[in-house]
């Protein structure tokens, strides 16, 4: 059983990150709007890609490092593992939450349309909805290892479904092609744009951490109650 | 392993008499097939769209609808007065068992999709006559895949407080490539087009077989095994 103070001092770390992430994000706020020049062709939109890539960054690493664990976790059976899991499928939906709101703000004014069924739209869809069902599943198993066992084969599965909705919806777009396709990233970035979104990479890093950190402990705290009052 | 196919076929040949004895499952998945045909027609503009070119996705929307109910009940009928644990302690090697649970539910989905296909080209008024072998093999290649997800996941949903709309949120992404194949498939097929313009989907369709086939039986002890 781990002690309340550990608990404490997990939760208390990863609240400190996600503190120094926000400040930074603050940052990445005045250098979006202040230091960087304003896309010639875009307009001010395109300011929306120093919040909208990074956030893309840190669902991707959250989505993939819960495919990771859950392959590790049926392996060695550590219920650090699969708290971690957990905690970075929550964290993930969070972020590819922004991502996909961010999107079609940007996407509206750009391609004229709020969405489209282009591949790496389709696909980032599919992952969201997958780890909401992942979350429903956690959500809907009370016994801790059967909820651990079951949600580690949901994430092995997903992370082996992504190739496969990337390569489908990517076959069916070619042989109907898009009419319009406009490439948001330009070949060479101005560097002031390419440090910003530096900066904002890492920042979004430093919050995916901050966040994670937090909600493990909260997982720990949710374990130990959990576990008092299966005691009685 | 010619003695894991031996077993595997003992459950699926039990699952299959169970379902032959009541019947009650069946016929409510072939009748949920028929109304979601009869309630397709009345869902489209006929001055506006003909059934042709809305008969793939017609077919494949209600093919995945009713797999889906037919999934629902693979396990429950496992959960009832403890069969499953009985099943369990069986001396049988648990990729077996996956198997068994795997034909019985293919089985039963093929049966309704054989029902449902006549019934669509009745109400849709769709000539199949020269796709037909085409169809039914594309058919075959694409429920293989989904089904074989659909029963590990049906495995883990009746464990759930909400079985039956935990299976569909955690299924349907894992339908969505099958499903993208097979309907490209048979547009193609009903339009008459070369093997050639489908391949790419067809490659596509069984290398999902293959993957999803071996992974969920290795992953089926865990669902199962404390």
């Amino acid at each position: 059983m781990t002690s309340d103070a550990a608990v404490r001092a997990i939760a208390r770390r990863g609240l400190r990150i996600s503190l120094v992430a926000l400040l930074g994000l603050a940052v990445v706020y005045v250098l979006a709007i202040g230091y960087t020049p304003v896309e010639a062709r875009q307009g001010v939109a395109q300011k929306i890609f120093y919040l909208h890539v990074p956030a893309a960054w840190s669902a991707l690493i959250a989505f993939s490092l819960v495919g990771i664990t859950s392959a590790l976790y049926l392996w060695l059976h550590d219920p650090r593992l699969d708290r971690f899991a957990a905690a970075s499928a929550e964290v993930g939906v969070a972020f590819s939450a922004v991502m996909l709101t961010t999107g079609p703000i940007w996407a509206k004014p750009i391609w004229g349309t709020w969405w489209t069924w282009d591949a790496r739209l389709t696909l980032t869809l599919f992952l969201f909805f997958l780890f909401i069902g992942y979350l429903a599943l956690r959500a809907s198993v009370h016994d801790p290892a059967e909820r651990a066992r079951f949600s580690a084969v949901v994430g092995i599965l997903g992370m082996l479904l992504v190739p496969f909705i990337h390569l489908s919806v990517y076959l069916f777009r070619t042989l109907h092609p898009q009419p319009i396709v406009l490439k948001p990233s330009a070949p060479s970035l101005p560097p002031e744009m390419l440090r910003t979104l530096l900066v904002s990479t890492a920042v979004f890093t430093l919050l995916y951490v901050g966040l994670v950190t937090l909600r493990y402990g909260l997982g720990m705290a949710e374990d130990a109650r959990d576990e008092a009052t299966d005691a009685g | 392993m010619p003695d894991a196919l031996r077993l595997a076929l003992v459950i699926a040949a039990k699952d299959i008499r169970a379902e032959l004895r009541s019947r009650t499952a069946l016929l409510s998945a072939v009748v949920f097939a028929a109304l979601v045909l009869v309630v397709f027609n009345f869902a489209r503009d006929p001055t506006v769209l003909s059934a042709t070119d809305l008969a793939p996705s017609v077919l494949w929307v209600t093919f995945a609808l009713a797999a889906m109910v037919a999934l629902n009940r693979a396990f429950t009928i496992e959960r009832e007065h403890g069969a499953l644990d009985g099943l369990l302690l069986a001396p049988v090697p648990r990729g077996a068992l996956f198997g068994g649970k795997l034909l019985a539910n293919l089985a039963f989905v093929g049966t309704v999709e054989a029902v449902t296909l006549p019934l669509f080209v009745l109400f849709f008024n769709v000539d199949l006559s020269a796709a037909l072998p085409g169809i039914i093999g594309v058919t075959a290649l694409a429920t293989i895949g989904f089904v074989s997800v659909g029963t590990i996941f049906s495995a883990m949903a009746v464990r759930t407080r909400f079985a039956e709309l935990m299976l569909p949120v955690l299924l349907l992404p894992f339908m969505v490539p099958p499903l993208i194949g097979a309907v490209q498939v048979t547009s193609r097929l009903l339009a008459g087009r070369p093997l050639n313009e489908m391949l790419g989907w067809l490659r596509l369709l069984a290398l999902y077989d293959v993957v999803f086939v071996t992974l969920c039986t290795m992953a089926f002890t865990a669902v199962v095994d404390e």
